[in-house]
């Protein structure tokens, strides 16, 4: 059983607290992300559960055993490091065959897993070279080879992807998808980059300053982050936030008052009456209008940038600046103005000043446990 | 989920124990405290301490002594003359071994040859060259720029050995500054240099005012070394000046192992070591770089 | 036409002044070399013979055979390898440790240890060849080994800690997490990777005890290693004697100047291109 958990674990150094009280728990089989900024505490973690740091207080389980205590050769886990950590001294075969050889397997058994595991990564024409003769790609193949070699029951990732160049970094992303399904190991990964998050992951969990912020699927925190915090990290353009009053205007229901303007709220927002919120919404939920018109929000254009796909506007309305995408054909002049109308259904509201998300009565939180 | 609860054995014991590092250094701190920090305990008791009682006359014994005076004055002249003589020619060494140019390897490799030659050698050596029936006064006698045998190593004329010991000493231990000087070159990222360039700087410019400031921290090491090297020259001056010329150390070894006086020997090497470390703490002062001006 | 001309003078000035250098180190190298391999004749003769035409070993045998020369050269050898094997086991562990520890202590550790390098080994050999009559091992290789130990280690902790720190700490880690135990990683990883360096240090290590002289002469008076000896002799000796010590003091230094180069700069934490 390859389960893990993580209870109420701390670590610091010196003054500094890297992870503070984290719980998780990771089903056998799953495919977490711990993501965050640097400096958030997820390759420590990481690390204690690999057993390279000793946790100050709290426990950490693999497979129903605690390992709190255990050196990291007795965690039955294997490893990726950022920097792939390649053996210089041995050739590639070697390298693949380190774990096995420590776990005193048979001759033919170490042969027969070195094979397969190069295959799968496709360097099995590579066994005889030096890490010195080959490139940092093959190289971070090589790291996987060897991790995944061992059939441990736990896989850890440390940013595998971080030292390839955008290109083999995205062909990468697919290929090491695609392996870790078909293996159904147990991963545990970790990134700064929240497309690679995004991407690869059956859950993210989003850490900042050592501590758990959200733990959902990647749809979930895309749609639902749970703070202003999530909403700015995830998601390329980062979520815009303004300031925003909800007023009951006379007679036709709450309204929403921004700094550009108003437009009514909607059923959505009828337990928020009478408060200060950050409007939250994403560039994608906002749709452009030339016109203006009832219920929609005056924006002066800042910067057109056509991105092929679609076009990314920065606009100024009253104190905010937005990030809007738009058609790619849709081309209007810095300067000029435009109309936004916010779609009701993808605004999510927070509290400005704890940043966390506000419970409303439309669209709730997904947050169950995708497997 | 129910946890199996892992016994506390030995092995879990010595996991959590942080003394490790401790462990390693203890056999090397252990050493050094026995064989060096005790002996300089020692030493200072010989000097200051006869039998028993607490007394200046190794000291006093020291300062009469004939060979006193000439030993301090040939020592400072030795290390005022070698050090910064050898400076200048260690950073033109290094400064080509760091040119791009072609060759740059093969003269690094011939400058960086003396690196482990003992003084003993070098004495010796420079002896074999300088010696009236020796090499120099063939090839000079040869090639007519003299006709008689010139007496280099002549004790009756002093500077003359002076200078042969100060050849001598160059020769052996530039390299060893030459090292950290190269080091350090190749610790200044070219970007500055090349940034001088397009603003107009000439190569005696770039030098004094680029490469010399940033290399003031090789400097200030190698400044510490070679004047406490040349604090300690000893065999060196016996090679090629026999009895004629003495140093501090020279005066300190005789002490001991021809007239068997550790005391008065001990006297002497507290003078070199309180020389020593004053000027190593005026090395370290006046060579300080605030940190300000320290990129980190 | 005048923007060439400068370029190439200052490339012409470099080489006339690297050549100049390198005549001023190779020349005595080459006379050394040549006066020890001169027939017995050509020794006492003048002018010199400034091209190697007549050589012969009968200098360096007048030498060798000369009483008690050979013993201090073996003596030499003996101390040196007890010197490097002593200063090695000791030392590399605390190498590693400040190379791979941030432990309290450790600024301090690495401060003294460099602040030992600065204390003359004339201050230290007076009071251990006091010390060594009272423990009865006075004029003996041992002692001379235990002082030439001193001044080594704190050479070899500094190396050492240069040559792990170059080797990465996440090998060490990766082989943990493949099934070493701490001390498996060191074994299988790290040494083999810090072994080039590891050796040029040893190496250095014995030319440092091979050339002291100082404590070496202090320490004995019949079992002189071979400095000791050639200095106790140097008085009133005669010019072969000199010729050839100088040599055989000074040719395991250069030769091995000459196959650890590229070691040196790993060392010394940089590394020469």
């Amino acid at each position: 059983m390859a389960h893990v958990r993580f209870e109420a674990v701390r670590k610091t150094f010196g003054k500094v607290v890297a992870v503070d009280d984290v719980d998780l728990e990771v089903e056998d089989g799953d495919f977490v992300v711990l993501l965050g900024p640097s400096g958030c505490g997820k390759t420590t973690l990481l690390r204690c559960l690999a057993g390279l740091e000793k946790v100050d207080s709290g426990r950490v389980l693999i497979g129903g055993r605690d390992a709190t205590d255990l050196p990291p050769r007795r965690r039955r886990i294997a490893m990726v490091f950022q920097s792939y950590a390649v053996f210089p001294h041995l050739n590639v075969y070697k390298n693949i065959a380190f774990g096995l050889r420590m776990q005193k397997e048979r001759k033919a058994v170490i042969r027969e897993r070195v094979e397969s595991s190069a295959k799968l990564l496709h360097i099995e024409n590579l066994l005889d070279r030096y890490p010195s003769q080959i490139s940092g790609g093959q190289r971070q193949r090589v790291a996987v080879a060897r991790a995944i070699a061992t059939k441990a029951d736990v896989l850890l990732m440390d940013e595998p992807l971080s030292n390839l160049d955008a290109l083999l970094r995205m062909e990468m992303r697919a290929e090491l998808k695609a392996l870790l399904r078909e293996l159904g190991s147990t991963t545990i990964y970790v990134t700064h980059d929240q497309v690679e998050a995004l991407s690869m992951g059956d859950r993210i969990a989003v850490m900042n300053a050592g501590r758990i912020v959200q733990l959902d699927s990647p749809l979930a925190v895309y749609d639902h982050p749970s703070d202003t915090f999530v909403g700015g990290f995830v998601g390329t353009p980062p979520m815009n936030f303004l300031s925003a009053e909800i007023v009951a205007a006379d007679g036709a229901g709450p309204v929403v008052n921004l700094s550009g303007g108003s437009f009514p709220a909607g059923d959505s927002a009828d337990s928020l009456t009478g408060r200060k919120l950050v409007l939250g919404i994403r560039a994608e939920s906002i749709v452009v209008e030339r016109q203006p018109s009832d219920g929609l929000i005056e924006a002066k254009v800042i910067v057109v940038e056509p991105l092929g796909s679609h076009n990314l506007l920065t606009v100024k309305s009253g104190e905010d600046m937005l990030k809007v995408s738009t058609s790619p054909r849709l081309f209007p002049e810095p300067d000029s103005s435009v109309w936004l109308r916010m779609d009701p259904n993808h605004i999510r509201w927070m509290d400005p000043e704890t940043g966390a998300a506000v419970d409303s009565k439309v669209a709730a939180p997904q947050n169950a446990v995708a497997q | 989920m129910a946890t199996v609860a892992q016994p506390v054995t030995l092995g879990r014991r010595l996991r959590r124990w942080e003394g490790l590092p401790y462990a390693l250094i203890l056999p090397t701190v252990a050493y050094l405290g026995l064989f060096f920090a005790w002996p300089m305990v020692q030493a200072f008791e010989l000097a200051f301490r006869i039998e028993g009682d607490w007394t200046l006359s190794p000291f006093r014994s020291m300062f009469n002594d004939t060979n006193f005076n000439q030993a301090l004055t040939f020592t400072l002249l030795l290390v005022v003359v070698i050090v910064p003589l050898q400076f200048v020619l260690a950073l033109v060494m290094a400064l080509i071994a760091n040119a791009k140019i072609r060759g740059r390897g093969l003269f690094l490799a011939i400058f960086i040859l003396p690196l482990a030659i003992s003084d003993l050698a070098a004495g010796l050596v420079w002896q074999t060259i300088l010696t009236e029936r020796g090499y120099l006064n063939t090839f000079l006698t040869k090639v007519g720029i003299i006709d008689q045998d010139y007496i280099w190593l002549d004790p009756t004329k002093p500077n003359n050995l002076l200078i042969a010991v100060v050849v001598a000493e160059i020769w052996r231990s530039t390299a060893f500054v030459m090292v950290i000087f190269l080091a350090g070159l190749q610790g200044i990222p070219h970007e500055y240099t090349e940034a001088a360039e397009v603003f107009g700087a000439g190569f005696f410019q770039r030098v004094r005012r680029i490469i010399l400031p940033m290399l003031k921290p090789a400097i200030q090491v190698a400044l510490l070394f070679r004047i406490i090297f040349a604090f300690e020259a000893f065999a060196v001056i016996i090679a090629i000046t026999g009895r004629a010329k003495t140093t501090l150390a020279t005066e300190a070894w005789r002490w001991q192992a021809e007239y068997f006086d550790s005391h008065i020997a001990a006297a002497y090497s507290a003078l070199i070591l309180v020389l020593s470390l004053v000027s190593a703490g005026l090395v370290l002062f006046l060579f300080r770089t605030p940190r300000a001006q320290m990129m980190r | 036409m005048s923007g060439r001309f400068i370029t190439w003078l200052p490339r012409l000035g470099i080489y006339v002044v690297g050549l100049v250098l390198s005549l001023f180190v190779l020349a005595p190298l080459y006379v050394i070399t040549l006066a020890a391999f001169s027939s017995e004749e050509d020794v006492y003769a003048y002018p010199k013979e400034l091209l190697p035409r007549d050589l012969s070993t009968e200098t360096l045998s007048f030498f060798l055979n000369f009483a008690g020369m050979t013993d201090a050269l073996w003596r030499s050898v003996f101390v040196a390898l007890i010197t490097l094997a002593i200063s090695l086991v000791i030392g590399t562990p605390a190498g590693y440790a400040i190379a791979r520890f941030s432990f309290r202590g450790a600024d301090t550790v690495r401060l003294s240890v460099v602040a030992t390098r600065a204390f003359p080994i004339v201050i230290l050999s007076i009071p251990l060849a006091v010390i060594f009559i009272r423990w009865g091992i006075d004029d003996t290789i041992q002692g001379v080994a235990i002082a030439h130990t001193a001044l080594a280690l704190p050479f070899v902790v500094l190396t050492t800690a240069s040559v792990f720190a170059n080797v990465p700490a996440e090998l060490e880690e990766a082989a943990q997490t493949l099934g070493c135990s701490r001390a498996g990683a060191f074994v299988r990883v790290a040494l083999p990777l810090a072994l080039p360096g590891l050796a040029a240090s040893a190496i250095f290590v014995f030319i440092i005890s091979w050339n002291e002289v100082f404590a070496a002469s202090l320490l004995t008076l019949q079992n002189r290693t071979l400095p000791a000896e050639v200095l106790s002799l140097l008085e009133g000796a005669p010019l072969n004697f000199r010729f050839a010590g100088g040599f055989l003091l000074l040719a395991p230094s250069v030769i091995v100047i000459l196959i650890i180069r590229r070691y040196l700069f790993t060392m010394w934490g940089r590394v020469v291109r």
